[in-house]
């Protein structure tokens, strides 16, 4: 074999003694305090699943509200407290804690933690060929830093003053300062604690992942064959590891300057009857510091699901992914171009508008490599042999929104067209399609595609497919007519729309927009009830469920620690071998798993690999 | 009551959920399709898709045509029409994209669904079709930024030397606007002259600060440019006028800029609408706390006429609050109560005396 380098054979070798080792797990180390990969990226996955119902619920409320300004919303004073005026309100104030909630939980939480967390977690050693991840320990610090940090968030919640309520941006002089808004006393420390202790967990995972892919493939697993998904994975963590610190960076000059008097953001300020006494500092540049984290924060959360994506479709429709080199290049290059995009958040923040030129042109040239996944994904479907598994259906949805959002990110990249819609609910509509609903597809699509390998059982498909079309439906009836609304003006963050003439209609919208919300949250308990059942009654799963090539599916149903109990297995090829011609007169059926060695399959290699086989031969 | 309601719904659901497991679970069994890889369901998968597809397009079309005039606000600025363009076509070029993408997408997933008898095309590759599609949207994306960005410059230029300056303060929940007055320029201020009155902060030791009046409402003149200078005093707001297309934050500490020029008045835009009650209205559209919904002026668009006649009524803002005249350094009081006019109402008030 021309790719087996001596190294990684020696690596292959060691590895097969740790098999040795008896393991006596007991519950803590088994579920709690676990360094095995597979728990860790279940603990992922479950509280992943636990903050989306939190997030979603906290939606509800402030979907009742716009849609239904009218109800009396006095049963929900057992939960919220006071937070319901004596006239059975919302508090326009808790409002804004509700969605600065919302956003900073579905952005870091769910979409972060929960999707990149758990299939980085799960997937990069079951696909590479290692045993585990490079430091185990690391890996369950990690998890347990973000549980740490979500115990915070959650406290926030139920403080008197109430959770922070600047926006899940927290933009300052409003973050900075109680006595603008009650969210920044207590609730904004908290939020700004949790964040800090979120971004300890991400680096620590993310410098897990990149060292994990980059020391630790099996024999043969060449960059040029590893799977989409743990090319994605990868990105995403080199992408988290140079933006996360940022943010950390803003996040500390904040608390200076909440705390400690400094002026880093906070100039000329007169506010509760006073004038403040720092001068010289500048909102703007939290922006900026902000969007160098918040934009290719987007890309964190949705390049794992396009990863998963390129899988699931590849396997389902049984064809190689269309352009895989094409893919991973577009991957690279929205990982460069999501760092100098990002004060297209800022085109009407009073920043130079010649910094305004150089961000359109950047933010447009992002769309190119856009659009190429997109052709690339209906060139892999093209003349297939579609399975339409939940997987299946999620990740043809995930294009879908992909798409729908993706175009819309084309007006506002443009910042003389950006002008009206920032902040609109066209901002809204974009960012939950493209980002909020693909990455929550990309995620549904993971988790119904890798749970027989998680679990050992599979889950009901048909219960996956009413899943999905009611989710489908449901996302497009509560997303798409906000577009309409927000080219109508619609700011969004408002409490309420009465007090302007120029926003009093659409209540009718609105309100329907509301009840799709309502409808496709409720919807989610099908997953729900899937999910948990299956994970005790299930159908028990086979071994190799989807028919698929790559690694994970080569370890025993439900793996132990070290995930093969005999050797790793080589790797000989790509991955997507799917439906190669001739694949019959060697015997097998229409995929070739990654593990077959060449001189196995001389009726179906190419011409390529031919040559690569010569090669070896000559050695 | 309601909680009970809530309740039985929720569990309604549940049970709804649990019973149609069961079903699939036994009618999977009876038709031993349990254990299959391909079931029925996949031709019912690939046949929603289009049914999807045709439905929601259709809807989408059927809504987008119908409302209009209901989503479309009218255009009363100049660069609205320009920046309203661009939307346009860009809608154009994303709408033929998004049709051709999604009639792909679902034609594809229902047209190519499993079928035992064609299996799938090996077809890992083709550079010349990825060099098409990479180039065909780059090429078209530039357009777009070439056009987007020659308008870009045009918003954000240099106002024009005849533009009529404004100055707009957001503040926690209100705006408040300053006019130059006689001699065209606004006064000096400073954030720690700020008092319950002296909501701009006026720096009266500057001359020119001493005709600034601050009316109730925001009047500009039609066809003129206006420029608004915009502060900020508390936290971050945003200047949002929906008709005239223009946006800009209000930041604390750093002043920013607006220039626009309006084309409709007030009482034109009333006839276009068949609306007499219409009103211009300045919005807050950057989240700023509690009243951040309501923070909202009226903006009066005045013929040339009338703007003028409403300018030359504005008192300013000092004779309204005369007790800030002892702020004034001695030797500028005598030209205080002559810019103010309050010299020429003194006399009157001796003469009558
Ligand atoms: C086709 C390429 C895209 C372009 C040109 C684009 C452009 C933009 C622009 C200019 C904004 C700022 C709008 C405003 O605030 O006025 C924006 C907002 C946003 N975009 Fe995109 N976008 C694209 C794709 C994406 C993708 C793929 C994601 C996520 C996966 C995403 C997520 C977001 C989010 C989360 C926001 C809103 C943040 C906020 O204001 O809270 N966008 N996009
Ligand atoms: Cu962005
Ligand atoms: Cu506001």
């Amino acid at each position: 074999m021309s790719t087996l380098d001596t190294q990684t054979a020696a690596h292959v070798e060691d590895h097969a003694h740790d098999d040795h080792h008896e393991h006596h797990d007991n519950f803590w180390t088994k579920y709690i305090f676990s360094t095995d990969h597979k728990m860790i990226g279940k603990q992922f996955l479950v509280t992943g699943i636990f903050w989306a119902i939190i997030g979603g619920a906290l939606s509800m409320i402030f979907r009742l509200q716009l849609g239904f300004p009218d109800m009396d919303l006095e049963w929900i004073r057992p939960i919220l407290g006071n937070w319901i005026t004596p006239q059975g309100k919302l508090d326009p104030e808790f409002y804004l804690a509700l969605v600065t909630m919302h956003g900073t939980i579905m952005v870091f939480f769910v979409l972060t933690a929960g999707l990149s967390g758990t299939f980085s977690n799960y997937l990069i050693p079951l696909q590479i060929g290692a045993r585990d991840m490079a430091s185990g320990f690391m890996n369950m610090l990690s998890y347990w830093f973000f549980f740490l940090s979500g115990v915070v968030m959650l406290v926030s919640l139920f403080i008197e003053t109430g959770p922070a309520s600047a926006g899940w941006w927290n933009y300052p002089p409003l973050s900075a300062l109680p006595q603008a808004v009650s969210g920044s006393g207590a609730g904004m420390t908290m939020w700004l604690v949790a964040m800090a202790l979120f971004i300890v967990s991400s680096l620590l995972g993310s410098i897990n992942y990149i060292t994990t892919v980059i020391n630790l493939r099996t024999a043969g697993m060449t960059l040029a064959r590893l799977p989409l998904t743990i090319w994605s994975f990868f990105l995403t963590a080199i992408i988290g590891v140079l933006s996360f610190p940022v943010l950390l960076a803003a996040a500390l000059l904040l608390i200076f300057d909440r705390g400690f008097g400094t002026a880093f953001y906070l100039s000329e300020i007169y506010i509760g009857g006073e004038a403040l006494p720092q001068v010289g500092g500048s909102p703007i540049l939290y922006q900026h510091l902000f969007w160098f984290l918040g934009h290719p924060e987007v890309y964190i959360v949705l390049l794992p699901a396009l990863g998963i994506t390129s899988e699931v479709i590849s396997t389902n429709s049984r064809k190689p992914i269309f352009g895989y080199r094409a893919m991973i290049g577009s991957m690279l290059g929205i990982t460069i171009l999501s760092f100098v995009v990002w004060a297209h958040h800022m085109f009407v923040s009073g920043m130079n508008p010649f910094l305004g030129t150089i961000f359109t042109l950047l933010t447009l040239i992002i769309a190119v490599p856009s659009a190429v996944k997109v052709f690339n994904y209906l060139a892999t479907l093209w003349r297939g042999n579609i399975v339409f598994t939940p997987a299946t259906l999620f990740s043809i949805g995930l294009v879908s929104l992909f798409i729908s959002g993706g175009l819309t990110g084309i007006f506002l990249g443009n910042s003389a067209i950006d002008i009206q819609l920032h902040d609109t609910y066209f901002v809204v509509a974009h960012f939950h399609l493209v980002m909020g609903s693909a990455s929550f597809f990309g995620l549904m699509a993971g988790v119904y595609h890798w749970f027989p390998k998680m679990f050992g059982r599979m889950m009901d498909s048909r219960l996956g497919y009413v899943h999905f079309w009611l989710t489908f439906i449901g996302v497009y009836m509560v997303f798409f007519p906000m577009h309409y609304i927000g080219i109508a003006g619609f700011p969004r963050h408002y409490y309420s729309f009465t007090n302007f003439q120029a926003f009093s209609g659409f209540s009718d919208l609105n309100a329907f927009v509301s009840a799709a919300a309502i409808f496709t949250f409720v919807a989610q308990l099908i997953f729900l009830f899937n999910f948990f059942y299956s994970m005790y009654k299930g159908r028990r799963a086979p071994q190799n469920p989807w028919n698929s090539n790559t690694l994970e599916w080569t370890t025993p149903i439900e793996p132990g620690h070290g995930n093969w109990p005999g050797a790793i297995p080589a790797v000989y090829r790509w991955p997507y071998d799917y439906s190669k011609p001739n694949a019959d007169k060697d015997g097998f059926e229409d995929f070739i798993p990654q593990t077959v060695p060449l001189s196995e399959t001389p009726n179906s290699n190419l011409p390529f690999e031919k040559e690569q086989m010569e090669e070896v031969k000559q050695k | 009551m309601q909680n009970l309601v809530i309740l039985v719904g929720a569990l309604f659901v549940l049970v709804a959920i649990v019973l149609v497991h069961r079903i699939f679970v036994l009618v999977g069994v009876v038709k031993g399709t349990d254990k299959k890889r391909i079931t029925p369901a996949n031709k019912w998968n690939a046949a929603l898709m289009v049914v999807f597809l045709l439905v929601t397009l259709s809807i989408s079309g059927y809504y987008s045509y119908v409302h209009f005039d209901e989503y479309t606000i009218p255009i009363a600025s100049e660069h609205g029409a320009l920046t309203d363009n661009l939307f346009w076509i860009t809608m154009g070029v994303t709408g033929v994209v998004f049709i051709i993408t999604q009639v792909l997408l679902f034609g594809f997933s229902f047209k190519y669904q499993h079928n035992e008898k064609k299996p799938a095309f090996y077809y890992p590759d083709n550079g010349k079709l990825e060099a098409l599609w990479t180039i065909v949207p780059a090429i078209v994306l530039a357009a777009l930024i070439i056009s987007g960005l020659s308008t870009w410059h045009k918003v954000t230029g240099p106002a024009p030397e005849n533009a009529e300056v404004i100055e707009i303060l957001g503040y926690q929940f209100a705006w408040k606007v300053r006019y130059p007055g006689a001699d065209g320029q606004l006064g000096k201020h400073d954030y720690r002259l700020i008092d319950a009155d002296n909501m701009f902060g006026m720096d009266f030791s500057d001359k020119t600060a001493f005709d600034d009046f601050i009316p109730r409402e925001l009047h500009i003149p039609v066809n003129r440019p206006v420029e608004f200078k915009i502060r900020a005093r508390d936290v971050i707001h945003s200047v949002f006028i929906p008709q005239f297309r223009l946006k800009m934050d209000a930041v604390p500490g750093m002043p920013t800029r607006f220039h626009f020029t309006a084309t409709k008045t007030t009482e034109e835009m009333r006839r276009e609408l068949n609306d007499p009650k219409f009103n211009y209205e300045l919005a807050c559209n950057q989240i700023c706390g509690r009243g951040h919904f309501a923070m909202k002026m009226n903006v009066v668009v005045d013929s040339e006429e009338d703007y003028e006649k409403w300018k030359a009524e504005q008192k300013s803002w000092l004779s309204k609050n005369p007790e800030y005249l002892s702020r004034i350094p001695e030797e500028l009081k005598e030209l205080a109560l002559v810019k103010t006019g309050m010299d020429t109402e003194a006399e009157a008030n001796e003469n009558s005396l």
